[in-house]
């Protein structure tokens, strides 16, 4: 009798590990969408990216894209945010939700005359430390020229642990085609940003290859 | 102070200090050679012994799982031997039942017919009424020729007359009889057969009763055989043994397959049902649902099975009155309805589920839907599938049991083998053991074969010397001078001893 007691605790502690595992499981993506002059042009691949990630992602899994515009660090800036729910059936509704607003979003985009990256970042990574997922995976829809319009202060550290920062389509600008050494540069420098603060840093500019960007590491 | 390799250098040089090293270490290990040996003879015996003796207790436990191995066989054989003789007395005498029950009225109806056909016998056999005698006189009278006399004339013509009518009436009723004795004999004809056909039946339902009755002799020679613990009995029991294995482990992975169909019939809409992003350790809690599911299935059709006494897994449902028992089989075959039934309804709703999910594919992926996918026939397959395979995995219960029977008789006759073979081995290192040590100590004689040659010289030199001693000196000085391998090996025969 006592041996079975000790079973059925154990048994319990198992499942309520078990279950206490849910949310670690889960993926959190956000995805930030750059729609300065120069790159605007670029957003119907974007969307490409986004039916991917929609036709990858679980019940369960949260999902959000946001645009970098002047000042990217605002609730404002978030186009389409969900959690995924649990039931198949449902989360496919949402899906179709999410993507007919970033759909309605990229119809409808408005260029902005500044590019503010890192306050993006910011947003992104505290969306996802609220959504508390197990997985959180920022993916910046870029060039990675961040421009900042005078008044905006972002020399703040970024806290990127647990974090996996993907550079999607980075194009390579007039200069970059003159001087690599710019756009290598100026990949180094988000790289370092991303590394400084706990984060592993990838690039994917081969839209082919989109598998890649859910594969940890 | 240098050193030569390893060696501390005793002289500048070092060959010099190295010839000197290895005469001391020859000295030393001459000194020392008795105990060297003695310790080496020690530690083979050591070895020797020592796997002598696992060996011995791996013997003894190979024995007594051999024995149990015997007992369990016997044991799976006497009872497969009961099961059979007890199901041919059950089929004997439910046919002795069946047979001898309608016994009475196939002697009443044997009876009635014979009485009929005694009857119809006896009418047959009577003759036809024969011509009245005086015909006879007429007909002689009516022969005569007729005179001038008209009056004679007419009266024989009269009687000619008469007589050929009389004639006539006794043919026709000569052959109305004939047609009434041909007609009783008709009716004996289906009487006949009838008897005919009892008879036959009884033929058969006894020469039924007499290959049974040889089948159960058959099974009582196979069961005397195994109770007399026969070695034929054994070879047969141990070979039907494997057979069964193999057999029931095909059956068995068949039987894997199913469920794994079936499990993945039901795992994607129990995520609707338990919900998608759940999990209970490395697993999905909606696949471990589904498993469930299966498990359960698979158990209530071993209960099933129990219950209709085809397995007997759990011996405590087979011996159950038979109300219970049979209340068993219901509750067991209503659950197993329930069951399939809701995995019907799961496989529908996987279908919906998929073909959402593939609706929702082709419009992120810019495609249109596919007009077959609209189609009915995989909804219906996938309902009728989940349906049936709850029954079919019912019978996954006959096999099993099988398997678990004859998987204690394998693993029995693997596990023997085992400890046969490390027997073996135990026995071949303690050889091995005892044969390096003598192999070493030969090797230490070969090390200092010098100091032994030298040796040797010495003591031919002094026995040269003392020729005109006595006998027992020369032996005295040749005792530390003999062979060295002989030592060992007295030693070791009084050890071993």
């Amino acid at each position: 009798m006592k041996f079975f007691k000790f079973w059925l605790i154990g048994c319990l502690i198992l499942l309520a590990a078990g279950c206490s595992r849910q949310s670690n499981r889960a993926k959190g993506v956000y995805m930030l969408l750059d729609t300065s002059g120069t790159y605007a042009v670029e957003l119907n691949k974007a969307r490409l990216i986004i039916n991917y990630l929609l036709g990858t992602l679980q019940p369960g899994d949260t999902m959000a894209v946001g645009c970098i515009d002047t000042g990217s660090f605002s609730e404002k800036d978030i186009v389409a945010k969900v959690t995924f729910d649990d039931r198949p059936s449902v989360a496919n509704n949402q899906k179709r939700a999410f993507i007919k607003k970033v759909s309605s979003f990229v119809r409808g985009v408005r260029q902005s005359r500044y590019t503010d990256i890192s306050g993006g970042l910011l947003q992104a990574i505290e969306y996802l430390n609220e959504s508390e997922s197990g997985n959180k995976y920022i993916l910046i829809f870029s060039d990675l020229q961040e421009e900042l319009a005078q008044g905006y202060v972002r020399d703040v550290p970024f806290e990127l642990s647990g974090f996996h920062v993907i550079a999607l389509n980075v194009t390579k600008l007039r200069a970059d085609n003159q001087d690599p050494k710019i756009y290598l540069a100026r990949v180094e420098k988000w790289r370092k940003k991303a590394e400084k603060g706990g984060g592993t840093w990838r690039v994917i500019n081969d839209l082919e290859r989109l598998d890649r960007i859910l594969a940890k590491g | 102070m240098t050193t030569t390799g390893f060696l501390p250098a005793i002289t500048a040089s070092p060959f010099l200090s190295t010839l000197i090293w290895i005469i001391l270490i020859l000295v030393a290990m001459y000194l020392a050679r008795k105990p060297s040996h003695r310790c080496l003879v020690s530690f083979s015996l050591i070895i020797r012994n020592s796997m002598r003796l696992f060996a011995a207790s791996v013997k003894l436990a190979e024995k007594r799982l051999n024995d149990r191995n015997r007992d369990v066989l016997l044991s799976a054989g006497q009872q497969h031997a009961e099961r059979c003789v007890e199901r041919e007395f059950e089929r004997i005498s439910t046919a002795v039942q069946r047979d001898l029950e309608g016994y009475p009225q196939v002697q009443r109806q044997l009876n009635e017919n014979i009485v009929k056909l005694n009857e119809d016998h006896s009418q047959s056999a009577e003759i036809p009424q024969a011509l009245p005698d005086w015909v006879k006189v007429i007909k002689a009278i009516a022969s005569i020729r007729p005179a001038s006399d008209p009056i004679v004339g007419n009266m024989l013509e009269d009687i000619h007359h008469t007589l050929s009518e009389q004639h006539i009436k006794t043919l026709e009723q000569q052959r109305v009889d004939a047609s009434n004795r041909h007609a009783i004999l008709d009716r004996m004809q289906p009487l006949l057969r009838g008897i005919k056909k009892t008879l036959g039946s009884l033929n058969k339902s006894l020469s039924d009763l007499n290959f049974r009755a040889k089948r159960i002799d058959r099974y009582m020679d196979n069961y005397e055989q195994i109770r007399e613990q026969s070695d034929t009995a054994m070879r047969t029991l141990s070979s039907s043994s494997t057979t069964q294995f193999f057999i029931s482990g095909a059956v068995l992975m068949i039987a894997l397959g199913g469920a794994i169909i079936n499990f993945n019939l039901i795992a994607l809409p129990m995520s609707e049902m338990v919900g998608g992003a759940s999990y209970i350790g490395p697993y999905k809690t909606s696949n471990i649902a589904g498993l469930v599911i299966i498990c359960l299935e698979i158990c209530t059709g071993i209960f099933l099975m129990e219950s209709l006494r085809i397995t007997r897994l759990f011996p405590i449902i087979g011996s159950m009155d038979d109300r219970m028992r049979m209340m068993l089989f219901w509750i067991a075959l209503s659950l197993l309805a329930i069951l399939a039934g809701v995995e019907s309804a799961l496989a529908f709703m996987r279908d919906r589920i998929a073909g959402d999910m593939e609706a929702l594919r082709q419009s992120l992926a810019g495609v249109t839907p596919s007009p077959i996918a609209s189609s009915i026939i995989p909804t219906v397959g996938q309902m009728v599938m989940g349906f049936i395979l709850p029954f079919i995995l019912t019978f996954v219960a006959i096999p099993l049991e099988s398997f678990v029977a004859s998987a204690r008789t394998i693993l029995g006759i693997i596990t023997a083998w085992m400890l046969r073979s490390l027997a073996f081995v135990l026995r071949l290192i303690g050889q091995l053991g005892y044969y390096t040590g003598r192999l070493m100590i030969n090797f230490y004689d070969l090390f200092i074969f010098p100091a032994l040659w030298l040796e040797g010289v010495v003591t031919q030199g002094l026995s040269r010397t003392q020729t005109k001693d006595n006998e027992t000196d020369k032996e005295k000085n040749i005792g530390p001078g003999t062979m060295p391998h002989a030592e060992p090996l007295a030693e070791n025969k009084e050890m071993a001893k």
